[in-house]
């Protein structure tokens, strides 16, 4: 049932996506973007919270999910250290997500050729 | 043969939108739910076996890191980019597209060099993702701030 309601989620949150990208001219770089944005207002106005009670990974995978962890990271340090908190915590909770991009990034990009388009 | 050319300018317009239709926006969204949906409940599977072992923060962490590493990987041998011409946002929204976003632009430039072809064209999209992303939580976390003292 978990991975039911989880499968859902992630498939709902990416259909918005997907009907986004063929209905307007946003590219996929905007829809990053936006959803990241959304992500954090969503976490804001408490509505991120339901929607993964309900879905686990499946509001957490999806890049709004990186939206609603800045924002729940931003809260946690705010309560834990204060004023500063709102600096040091958003980046903090997702700290592990962007470093382990950067630095495979960097390994795939030593080890593979760019493929002629 | 003749007999196909004697058609009216509507009759045409039926014709080429009948035969046009090849790729509809409902087969974009099934496979953008399907292969979205199914992204999801990998990460799912990675964090309850990680939960097994570790508290939910760092199981949280682990399948971030996981997920980023097999796209990352994915992208490396180019399966990546064939995936995404099936599943579209399914492939782009999941933390694996921002990953993708980043591997990609690093392997594409690096013959121009490591610092201002790979280094600066890496965060070509993941960049504005998180310029937003973290501006917002700032502005939204300055409010949250100053609610707690008046509320």
């Amino acid at each position: 049932m978990e991975y039911l309601q989880c499968f859902i989620t992630g498939g709902i949150i990416c259909t918005i996506g997907q009907i986004l990208i063929d209905k307007t001219k946003i590219t996929p770089a905007r829809i990053l973007t936006l959803f990241v944005v959304l992500g954090v207002i969503l976490g804001f106005l408490g509505i991120y919270e339901p929607i993964y009670n309900f879905g686990k990974c499946g509001a957490t995978v999806p890049i709004s999910g990186f939206g609603y962890s800045l924002y729940k990271g931003t809260i946690k340090a705010i309560e834990e250290r204060g004023f500063i908190g709102i600096f040091t915590g958003g980046v903090t909770a997702t700290s592990g997500g962007i470093a382990a991009a950067i630095c495979f990034g960097f390994i795939s990009a030593l080890v593979s050729k760019p493929t002629i388009k | 043969m003749n007999s196909n050319l004697n058609i009216t300018n509507s009759e045409y317009d039926q014709m080429i939108s009948k035969n046009t239709k090849k790729s509809p926006i409902a087969k974009n969204i099934f496979f953008a739910f399907l292969i979205g949906g199914l992204i999801c409940v990998l990460g799912q599977l990675i964090f309850n076996f990680s939960l097994k072992y570790v508290d939910k923060e760092t199981a949280s962490t682990i399948t971030s890191i996981s997920l980023i590493f097999l796209s990352a990987f994915l992208t490396a041998i180019n399966l990546y980019s064939r995936l995404g011409k099936i599943a579209g946002a399914g492939s782009t929204i999941p933390i694996t597209g921002f990953a993708n976003s980043i591997v990609s632009p690093a392997i594409e430039f690096k013959s121009e060099g490591f610092i201002l072809g790979l280094g600066s064209n890496m965060f070509k999209v993941a960049g504005p993702v998180l310029v937003y992303g973290i501006t917002s939580s700032i502005i939204l976390g300055i409010i949250y701030y100053f609610l707690k003292f008046i509320l």
